[in-house]
């Protein structure tokens, strides 16, 4: 088991590098000169020739590349070309909006979609099973962005219960768990769900009704075992499973959290990686999607070692 | 050798179903696949034949005709923020937003195909290499990825079909390894190499034929997620440039319509939904059909 | 006076196979496992070389290597007085020579092609047409019982188990070899369709001038189909000769237990005592000296230290032959005939 954790833990070390020279390489991808968004159109060539050198612009790519990673290391992400800002602290901030959003949603999804799928697995082939396989399917398939717009449109513009846009009285910073704040988080959360609660409905419904397909069940039941003792047997069966498939979810809405914060206006790392590609703010950008790729990884290595813990089985392959 | 065997025998042996006749026949028994296929043809007839079977013109913008609401007389589906038919517009761009779709997925299956296979059945150190690789990318979550592909490329057609093509690579090379290392270890393959046939023979032969049926239809399952993930790109402003009809653009400029006209802003959503369930169901009972050996 | 030796069509020298076993993260592990160590046999032309043993003793590990689909380690393999591998034979040529019935029927056939496709493609890899290669796959069909405008279209699953080793045999068949090894070709069969197969294995054998390499773990099989019987343990060879003598007259121990373990319709030869005794073998850790000592019931100290020879099992002529110390001359076990002046000196 140990040794399990050791060598799972130790792979991620060249992934993590590997992340890094994504990151770094996909922005230098851009054509054209990376200063052309901070200058002036007419600046002298002294000027450009200074910001250069203050960018790191002048020196080759594995040195700017090297000396990125290095300070990033130490928690220094650079300075946003836009907003003057540390990078590190824009970053940080929109990170924990996201977070707000994003916990809330798989929270949501993973509760609703166990529900239905649990329901849907236990009676199988029924119409039951069929209608939440169906819904389930509806989830899967909605584009999320047009599901926020829907939602805005009925529940801020018809009806006008819920605000449409932003994060509450007192932008980001003053966050609260209260009602007024609440209200803003809701839209967004129940449009983020969606999606993850389709996927896990999905698994878990797969789950439940393999496991009680299989004859141990015929076995317990047997025994005279209650449905109650069933349902706990499978709860148990299902469980690192469907874990593992909410940990992902979490890492994909935090990642893909752009489109729907784009609509929501909600100020999270989606809407910085948003604002960071218009303005061509290569820092900003740089370390946002370094951020958010290795809260990835992270998150993935969390996910295989719980469920690992929870399946023995799996640290014995 | 008598020469009673040296005859053949005169009439043609009976050819029996293969494995994707009987696929095909137990997926045409099921209604949901009739539904979705149907709807799948109805949009790609909308798709090749968009320009000529639209009622009006989806360029011609009309300031008096703003925003009409659904129902209008010469506008049934009403008209968007700068007076073109709606109904029009959408007809027409089935064409780029079904094309920006499924183009990445295909060639995504392509490149993957050939990668994972190539990866599976050489195994060792070439597999290694190469799937060690693609785990860096999936490290990314997918639209992080397409994102940040796309705005490090820029906007526009190609760098969009080039981002979600880089996207899609990693889990249909994924899946094809998987699945080539499994038939590369059954007994028939080991019967070929007992054969005397050399590697390209062998894969050509017996290995494509068992692998790529799998990796299609897992393809198909990706097709919804590239329209959605097109659309959204186009939604960001990083792929189709206006004034190109496309779903995903379209839900974009009528943003700021919605608190005037919000079921005509809701409509080319809706289009990205329903063709989004079609191709879903379609893959769905594609796989169903595959499983039932 | 001696018979005229008859040349090997097979010569199999020192061959050695080990499988390296992985290393944990702390190091710990490692080590091989000697599935085969140091075996040493022939095969005579036209003969049945029946090949016996226990699970893991080294059989199908055995027919891998002869048929080159796995690297050995060591050793060699002379078909025909040629080195398999190099420049007078090589592999694709060695390959039409000699080829392999497996066991599971089903996993042997690619379940996409139909069964007289999957007999052509071996012919049409070597350079025969389609047309031809088909023909010839539709004849094959007829010979081993399955009539050709029936099956020659069918795919795998729509087959027996039975049918589907008939195709198997075929398919072996279609590239004209010298030497067909069947690796427990017939276990996975009901009996009675055992027996049909097992009769058209003899009927094929006399009609094409074939020579087989027989594996099995099934005694009264072995001893119905074969003319010499091989009994190999963990990883080596511990007796060779011809069937009946063998059976009759076994000499090593191990030999002895192993066919006094075989069930008899015959009321007056029960097993009473459990033959072996002693714990099953590990081939990573092989005990030293004798394989078999650990568990011989006429194992003594040197036994523990001395490895019997084999190497003669090789030599052209020798036809028979027991690695135990009990039948070694001049080996210091107390059962062991004293060594003759001649080989004293």
């Amino acid at each position: 088991m140990l040794a399990y954790l050791l060598r799972r833990v130790l792979y991620t070390l060249p992934i993590m590098a590997g992340v890094a020279l994504v990151c770094f390489a996909l922005v230098h991808l851009a054509p054209g000169d990376p200063l052309v968004s901070i200058l002036p159109a007419d600046a002298s060539e002294d000027l450009q020739n200074q910001l250069r050198t203050l960018y790191g612009f002048d020196r080759s790519l594995p040195e700017q590349f090297f000396s990125w990673v290095w300070r990033a290391l130490q928690g220094d992400l650079g300075t946003s070309i836009a907003s003057n800002r540390p990078v590190t602290t824009e970053v940080m901030t929109a990170v924990v909006n996201t977070l707000r959003l994003a916990v809330v949603a798989t929270l949501i999804g993973f509760f609703f979609g166990c529900l239905f799928g649990f329901v849907a697995g236990y009676f199988r082939n029924s119409w039951v099973d069929r209608g939440a396989s169906l819904l389930s399917v509806l989830g899967v398939s909605v584009p999320h962005y047009w599901l926020g717009m829907v939602l805005v449109i009925v529940f801020a513009a018809q009806l006008n219960w819920l605000p449409a846009t932003g994060a509450g009285p007192g932008g980001s910073d003053n966050w609260v768990w209260d009602w007024e704040h609440i209200k803003h988080l809701l839209l967004p959360a129940i449009t983020m769900s969606v999606i993850p609660m389709g996927i896990v409905a999905r698994t878990v419904r797969a789950l439940v009704a393999e496991i009680l397909a299989q004859e141990f069940v015929v076995g317990l039941r047997a025994k005279g075992l209650t449905h109650f003792g069933v349902f706990r047997h499978v709860v148990k069966n299902a469980a690192p499973t469907a874990l593992a498939v909410m940990g992902l979810q979490l890492g994909y809405l935090l990642g893909g959290s752009i489109l729907i914060e784009t609509v929501f206006a909600w100020p999270g790392t989606g809407f910085l990686l948003n604002s960071a590609i218009f303005q061509r703010d290569l820092p900003l950008l740089q370390g946002t999607i370094l951020v958010l790729a290795m809260f990835f990884v992270v998150l993935n290595v969390v996910v295989d070692i719980i469920q690992s813990l929870l399946d023995p089985r799996i640290a014995r392959s | 050798m008598n020469t009673a065997t040296a005859t053949l025998p005169v009439e043609k042996p009976a050819k029996s179903r293969g494995y994707w006749g009987n696929v095909g026949a137990r997926v045409v028994r099921d209604p949901v696949f009739w539904v979705a296929a149907s709807v799948v043809l109805a949009l790609l007839a909308m798709a090749l034949f968009g320009p000529w079977i639209a009622p009006a013109d989806p360029q011609a913008s009309s300031m008096l005709s703003r925003l009409k609401p659904i129902g209008t007389d010469g506008y049934p589906l009403g008209s968007d923020e700068l007076g073109r038919d709606m109904l029009s517009r959408l007809i027409v761009g089935a064409r780029l937003s079904l094309f920006m779709g499924i183009t990445p997925v295909i060639l995504a299956f392509c490149i993957g195909s050939a990668i994972g296979i190539l990866a599976g059945y050489a195994g060792g150190f070439t597999n290694t290499a190469i799937m060690r690789t693609i785990d860096v990318f999936y490290a990314f979550p997918s639209v992080l990825l397409a994102i940040a592909l796309s705005g490090a490329l820029g906007a526009g057609i190609g760098n969009a079909l080039l981002s979600l093509t880089i996207v899609f690579i990693p889990p249909i090379a994924r899946v094809a390894e998987s699945v080539t290392t499994q038939v590369r270890n059954r007994d028939y393959v080991e019967a070929a190499r007992a054969s005397g046939a050399n590697a390209f023979t062998i894969v050509r032969v017996h290995v494509l034929g068992n692998v790529l049926g799998p990796i299609f239809v897992y393809a198909t399952s990706l097709i919804a997620v590239s329209m959605i993930l097109a659309s959204g790109l186009s939604f960001l402003g990083l792929g189709v440039k206006p004034p190109e009809p496309e779903w995903g653009l379209m839900l974009n400029t009528l943003r700021t319509a919605i608190y005037v006209q919000p079921w005509v802003a809701a409509l080319p959503g809706a289009m990205i939904f329903i063709t989004s369930i079609a191709f879903n169901l379609l893959s769905d009972s594609l796989r169903a059909a595959m499983d039932n050996k | 006076m001696q018979a005229p030796v008859q040349k090997p069509l097979l010569s199999v020298q020192g061959l050695v196979k080990h499988f390296p076993l992985k290393k944990d993260v702390l190091g710990r592990g490692g080590g091989v496992v000697r599935a085969v160590d140091d075996v040493n046999f022939q095969v005579l032309p036209g003969e049945t070389l029946g090949v016996v043993g226990e699970s893991g003793c080294g059989k199908s590990t055995t027919a891998r290597l002869l048929m080159q689909l796995i690297e050995p380690t060591a050793g060699e393999v002379l078909f025909d007085g040629a080195k398999v591998g190099s420049r007078d034979l090589p592999l694709k040529e060695y390959r039409r020579q000699v080829q392999m019935v497996f066991q599971d029927s089903y996993a042997s056939l690619n379940p996409r092609l139909t069964i007289e496709d999957s007999i052509a493609f071996g012919p049409q890899v070597h350079g025969v047409s389609g047309g031809v290669a088909v023909a010839r796959a539709r004849s094959l069909l007829a010979k081993v019982g399955l009539e050709p405008t029936r099956f020659a279209g069918r795919y795998p699953h729509e087959l027996s188990g039975g049918q589907r080793q008939r195709v198997n045999i075929a398919r072996a068949l279609a590239l004209q070899p010298r030497i067909v090894i069947l690796d427990e070709a017939v276990s996975a069969l009901d009996k009675s369709v055992e027996a049909q197969v097992l009769n058209l294995l003899l009927d094929l054998k006399d009609e094409f001038g074939l020579t087989y390499v027989f594996i099995s773990h099934d005694l009264h099989v072995v001893r119905f189909i074969s003319d010499r019987v091989m009994v190999m343990y963990l990883g080596e060879v511990a007796e060779v000769g011809a069937a009946e003598t063998l059976f009759e007259t076994p000499r090593h121990p191990y030999t002895k237990a192993l066919l006094s373990s075989m069930p008899s319709m015959d009321p007056d030869r029960r097993t009473l005592v459990a033959p072996l005794a002693g714990d099953p073998p590990n081939p990573i850790n092989p005990p030293g000296g004798c394989r078999f000592h650990p568990r011989c019931p006429k194992a003594e100290a040197v036994c523990g230290q001395v490895v019997p020879s084999r190497k003669a099992l090789a030599l052209p002529g020798v036809t028979q032959g027991v690695a135990c110390l009990i039948h070694e001359p001049g080996s210091g076990h107390t059962l062991a005939a004293l060594p003759t002046a001649q080989e004293a000196a």
